[in-house]
């Protein structure tokens, strides 16, 4: 472990009280807590609430998964998954089944998560209401009052005008019926992995300085209309690499001639496709 | 001058583990867990509590106490935390003896339910599998819970204070080195 550095890389005093907020947020499942996020060594939007919430519940037996879109190759997840292990010697890996806590930005691992095991979200803005009502005192008293009429009317907008709901990532979510979340920019196809989910699932936000949660097995469901249902949307194609159907894929141009081929954006899985396919 | 009581042995890694068992508790409502990293504290204050205020309270969250100077003066030492003799002002309150009623301590407001005091009550037993019925949040179908310790009117007075969700107290049993929880989102019925 790197000398010079507390456990974990936070201190003490701000470790605790990012913990009181997250208890607090796991008994108020989808409302959203004001901390104080510090500065942390990598810039905001590079997922410092999500790197905050890990280093305040992070011990020396778990093991940390990072994932960025699902890939736990590219760089924002290499720099998270080194920096705790420098600063607090833990294990890493990049199997989801042996992580005990995830840290993820934008996806919803494929396989589904355990009781053991915690989800951490890293969210860029907590705030689902924001693009519909730029002024926070208002958003606090809409959430208090549970008024979440402005949300739906822009849902309504979207079929008036598109003849479908025209969200496709970060789609609103109501969590046990009671308060409206972002469930951060995951696409809508993991909305529905997030409804009674065993694993605890903890939002980080650095730069807007939020914490949220979902409990374990919380009703959270995708806001529709009785005519137009929630769909979850992949792309209609197979994984080039692993021939999966069912999995989140990404589109990947391969050349300047039209050229593209679709692979798994949760690269664990894909591989885990291919090693049972060899 | 009684010598004072050290706290967690290592009180980074003690504190990080007291804080997951807390947070596992608190996740999955009346699920009894350990705490494995104990603090010797002074009487009337058992593991559990003590574990749990090692690990949250500070000088920023202002304690109500019943439980006497020795302990004011060892929580004092080691969490620097300040004491207020107003139940409805603390953020912790800590009951070793008779739980005080739900309705005395700070609930949050409609904004900022997030405010609240928890209660970390001291209780004489948990049992798992059997008493009451917990659902909501946290539990898959139900988990079962009977305590021993509590006031007869408990489950009153959290029936009335589920009625203003999101508003509420949420409270931590503390039963030797055992612990449960009951964030405000739970549902109790008697079994």
């Amino acid at each position: 472990m790197e000398a010079g550095y507390n456990f974990a890389y936070l201190d003490e005093a701000t470790k605790r009280m990012i913990r009181r907020a997250i208890l607090k947020a796991v008994a108020i499942p989808g409302h959203q807590i004001p901390f104080g996020a510090r500065e942390m060594p990598l810039p905001y939007g590079w997922g410092t609430g999500g790197i905050q919430v890990t280093a305040s519940i992070i011990g020396p037996a778990d093991t940390l998964k990072v994932i960025d879109q699902g890939a736990d190759d590219t760089t924002n997840a290499i720099s998270i998954r080194r920096f705790f292990a420098r600063v607090a010697d833990v294990a890493t890996t990049e199997r989801t089944e042996d992580a005990s806590i995830i840290q993820t930005r934008h996806r919803i691992p494929e396989a589904p998560l355990r009781e053991d095991q915690i989800l951490v979200y890293q969210v860029p803005m907590p705030e689902p209401l924001f693009r519909l009502e730029p002024r926070i005192a208002e958003t606090k008293r809409m959430h208090a009052l549970a008024d979440y009429g402005l949300m739906h009317t822009k849902l309504y907008e979207d079929i008036a005008r598109l003849g479908r709901i025209g969200t496709a990532y970060n789609y609103p979510v109501m969590v046990n019926e009671r308060y409206l979340m972002s469930p951060s920019p995951i696409p809508a196809f993991d909305n529905p992995k997030m409804d009674r989910m065993p694993a605890l699932q903890l939002f980080g936000a650095g730069r807007e300085k939020r914490i949220y949660a979902v409990p374990p097995y919380t009703p959270v469901r995708s806001l529709d209309f009785e005519d137009h249902p929630f769909r979850a949307i992949r792309a209609p194609h197979a994984c080039t690499l692993c021939n999966s159907t069912a999995s989140y894929l990404d589109e990947v141009v391969t050349d300047d001639q039209g050229g593209r081929v679709y692979v798994c954006s949760d690269t664990d899985f894909c591989r885990t496709e291919q090693e049972r396919a060899a | 001058m009684s010598a004072l009581q050290p706290g967690f042995a290592d009180p980074v890694l003690d504190a990080q583990a007291s804080f997951r068992a807390v947070l596992e508790a608190m996740s999955r409502p009346g699920r009894i867990i350990a705490i494995t990293t104990p603090a010797p504290a002074p009487a009337p204050l058992n593991t559990a509590a003590a574990a749990v205020l090692l690990t949250l309270a500070d000088a920023e969250t202002p304690v109500c106490s019943d439980a006497g100077d020795a302990v004011a003066g060892w929580l004092g030492f080691h969490a620097g935390c300040p004491f207020t003799p107003a139940p409805d002002r603390a953020r912790f309150v800590l009951a070793t003896g008779a739980a005080p009623a739900l309705t005395v301590l700070d609930a949050g407001t409609e904004e900022e339910p997030q405010t609240s005091a928890t209660l970390i009550v001291q209780v004489e037993a948990l049992a798992a599998g059997e008493g009451w019925r917990l659902t909501g949040p946290g539990i898959e179908s139900e988990h079962r819970l009977r305590v021993y310790g509590l006031p007869e009117d408990f489950l009153s007075q959290w029936q009335a204070q589920r009625a203003r969700f999101p508003r509420g107290v949420d409270v931590v049993l503390c039963a030797g080195d055992r612990l449960a929880a009951l964030p405000r989102s739970v549902t109790i019925e008697e079994g």
